[in-house]
């Protein structure tokens, strides 16, 4: 029996995040490890929840082992529900062939049914590549004011950023007029942060046109969006006020990472909107006698010897007598042996650094982030400098 | 399925007032993070015991709130998993309209249940603990023993005691092959005694036979009218216990175990035995952010904290706050406690939900901790 939703949310979470390179090797971009307890994925899924949408699909494509099991029923964050809550939608195999998702819109096409079966009147747009919190409910009451077809929240960038985003160019009323994908000369500073409210009608409508295009790289942004507004759609811009970063990249990730430390964070956690996520059974962190911590984020599991500075440290991380972690982020269970330097690097899950070894390089010296993928041993003694990407096979 | 579980999560309420006036002994915060039933809990759970009743007497909203579905100890079954069995007022005390005062009492206000559990054994529980025990090498033996009860007994040395025992600490003596030739109250006994850990395990049909004869006998004490009584009759072993243990039966003792586990030693023993996690319900909160003032130093914190003072030597629940210019010594603060700049904390056990404001200065002694209520504001 399927209940009838008022709103789905379709998350694409197939994204590979090649720009992360070893941090992406085995696992989706969505499943990228943030803010010590949390993956890029609980964001938007916990967003959703805290808005009420509690009927979300979500597609999956690039290495789902780890984003699949993580998901799980959904339970983390109450979308293991009898009527809706938490499905996962892989590529699958039908009656006139298979394909795996060519592009976003081709994703949302493949899996109509799904939405189809909750007899949504809305569809909700996301994607799992970005850290922010935002109230979905307040976007979608502002869709259905305004009687639009499709709305898309967007960002004030600076301008000289406006570059390398989606712009739309809006009117007295927020009704878009022009959207260029990454213009060479933005004439607005608006960008697209990839959150999209369609009324369904209309989305199945574009979709089933688009599919049947042959020339069509079946894409929202290059596609769907400029064909509604060539064909005079009512097409709203939604002002989102807050924070939202795209970490695709190894410095945009240890940067939002870094957000989260200070007196007062430009991303605070700690308030009243909770970020769900799937909860590793870990005792309370143990600060011992010598330890030195300043300005840091520590998760629970947590046993500190050394010195821990601006840094952000996941579940179970052990750093030992002697050991310095300076402006680094070290994913869960990473072990610093005695008398190691961490400094200026992303060490993902599982990552040994052996008795004596210096990974990185202090962030005022260094060229870049050094990045080690999950699992790696760095041997007693052994030296990484600056800016490297150690990752095995 | 070989064996189900009993917990009486209030039998020693009456010990520590002070936290258990607003809650069951089973709810008591404990470690950072846990309330004392964890132990308990996830110690079934390791041993594979998936079917528990949960016997409760009153003050019981805070764990109901607490254990929800079960599912954070993967209780929520739809075979078994964990079951509330709240006072049944007209069976257990025989028409008067009190409820149960005794272990023995209580069991027979859950007949039912134990009749429908569906195991052969029942492993029964007290919540006042700290240890990490695997159950099924002593059911195990209880089943290779062929006995009635099996007493899980721990080896202490009175003289290595920092607290004194109790006269309700019973004093289990058993011969070579583990079956019991005596029990008594411990009565200023000296040196190396095996004490009943109150957790043990009874073939069920024995059981059942004990509540009925209770119940139409009128017996109310466990130890006087069961064991005592039909020792060297019936199959009672003990089984020894070699673990970490420790239990809690006052404020001081409360103070003292929760110190212990900054001890590294003895909290891996608890919290770090493999395969063997202590699971307790999820919070969801952000992980622990320490400030540019921060110094923290020998402490178990918990996440959710946001620490912008001193912290040495304390244990910090879930969501505290330390301000600025705040040092916070030798304490114990529960969740949600809140403290202001410049406040000054020594030797302090806050429950839940405490407002400390600026400058203030507490202090209590190792020996008498100050305790400050749930929800008050200083």
């Amino acid at each position: 029996m399927f209940k009838k939703k008022e709103c789905v949310a379709m998350l694409l979470a197939g994204g590979q995040g090649s720009r992360l390179y070893a941090l992406t090797k085995k696992v989706a971009k969505p499943a990228v490890s943030f803010g010590g307890k949390f993956r890029i994925i609980d964001f938007p899924l916990s967003n959703c929840i805290n808005s009420g949408v509690d009927t979300v699909g979500v597609l999956t494509q690039y290495q789902p082992l780890v984003l699949n099991e993580y998901i799980g029923n959904g339970l983390p964050w109450d979308l293991d529900r009898a009527f809706g809550g938490v499905s996962i939608l892989p590529p699958y195999q039908g009656f006139s062939g298979s394909d795996w998702y060519k592009g976003t819109a081709n994703a949302i096409y493949q899996n109509l049914e799904f939405i189809k079966r909750y007899q949504a009147e809305y569809v909700l747009i996301l994607s799992g590549d970005h850290i922010y919190t935002m109230d979905y409910n307040k976007m979608l009451e502002a869709h259905k004011a305004k009687g639009a077809d499709c709305t898309i929240a967007v960002l004030e960038v600076p301008m000289e950023e406006a570059s390398r985003f989606g712009i739309m160019s809006v009117n007295e009323d927020n009704s878009i007029f022009k959207f260029s994908e990454k213009p060479k000369n933005p004439d607005s500073n608006l960008a697209s942060m990839g959150i999209y409210i369609f009324t369904a009608e209309k989305l199945y409508k574009y979709l089933t046109e688009d599919e049947a295009d042959p020339n069509s790289s079946n894409d929202f942004g290059k596609n769907i969006i400029p064909t509604m507004l060539a064909n005079g759609e009512k097409m709203f811009a939604y002002n989102f006020e807050g924070y939202w970063k795209d970490v695709g990249t190894i410095s945009s990730l240890w940067e939002a990472n870094m957000d989260l430390l200070g007196e007062k964070p430009v991303l605070a956690l700690d308030g009243n909107t909770r970020i769900y996520s799937r909860h590793e059974n870990e005792a309370p962190q143990f600060v011992g006698a010598e330890a030195v911590i300043e300005n840091s984020s520590i998760t629970e599991g947590c046993e500190i010897y050394g010195t821990v500075i601006n840094s952000v440290l996941g579940y179970g991380v052990v750093v030992e007598k002697g050991a310095v972690v300076r402006d680094s982020v070290l994913m869960h269970h990473v072990t610093v042996s005695e008398g190691a330097t961490v400094e200026y690097s992303i060490l993902d899950s599982n990552v040994e650094v052996g008795k004596g070894a210096k990974v990185g390089r202090p962030r005022n010296e260094a060229e870049g982030i050094t990045v080690i993928g999950a699992g790696n041993v760095v041997a007693d003694g052994a030296d990484i400098p600056d800016n490297q990407m150690i990752y095995s096979e | 399925m070989k064996a189900a579980g009993l917990i009486f999560s209030n039998v020693h309420d009456a010990s520590i007032p002070e936290l258990t006036k607003p809650r069951t002994m089973a709810s008591i915060p404990f470690g950072g993070r846990y309330r004392l039933i964890d132990f308990a809990l996830s110690n079934m759970v390791n041993s594979d015991i998936t079917t528990v009743g949960l016997i409760t007497h009153n003050n019981y909203q805070s764990l109901l709130d607490h254990i929800g579905t079960g599912k954070d100890w993967d209780l929520a079954r739809r075979s078994g998993g964990i079951r509330i069995l709240p006072p049944f007022i007209t069976s257990a005390t025989r028409g008067d309209d009190k409820l149960y005062k005794t272990r023995l009492e209580a069991l027979i206000g859950v007949k039912d249940y134990v009749e429908n559990c569906g195991a052969d054994h029942v492993i029964i529980s007290d919540c006042n603990m700290i240890c990490n025990i695997d159950f099924s090498d002593a059911l195990d033996n209880h089943i290779a023993n062929n006995a009635d009860v099996t007493i899980i007994t721990k080896l202490v040395n009175t003289h290595e005691l920092k607290f004194p025992l109790d006269k309700y600490i019973k004093i289990v003596d058993y011969n070579e092959n583990g079956e019991i030739v005596d029990y008594v109250a411990y009565d200023k006994q000296q040196g190396e005694l095996h004490i009943n850990t109150n957790m043990m395990i009874i073939k069920r049909s024995y059981l059942l036979d004990l509540i009925d004869e209770a119940d139409s006998r009128g017996y109310d004490s466990f130890s006087r009218d069961v064991i005592i009584k039909n020792l060297g009759k019936h199959r009672f072993f003990a089984f020894e216990y070699d673990g970490y243990f420790n239990y809690i039966d006052s404020m001081q003792k409360y103070f003292f175990c929760s110190m212990k586990m900054l001890d590294s030693q003895k909290r891996r023993l608890v919290f770090h035995v493999k395969n063997r996690p202590v699971y307790t319900k999820v919070r969801n909160s952000a992980p622990t952010r320490y400030t540019e003032n921060a110094k923290v130093t020998n402490s178990i914190i918990a996440d959710g904290c946001v620490i912008d003072g001193v912290v040495e030597n304390s244990i910090l629940f879930r969501g505290v706050r330390v301000g600025k210019g705040t040092v916070v010594k030798n304490s114990i603060l529960m969740q949600n406690t809140y403290t202001g700049d410049d406040v000054y904390l020594n030797c302090v056990v806050t429950d839940k939900d405490v407002t400390i404001k600026d400058g203030k200065m507490l202090s209590g002694h190792e020996t008498l901790p100050f305790f400050i209520g749930k929800g008050i504001t200083v």
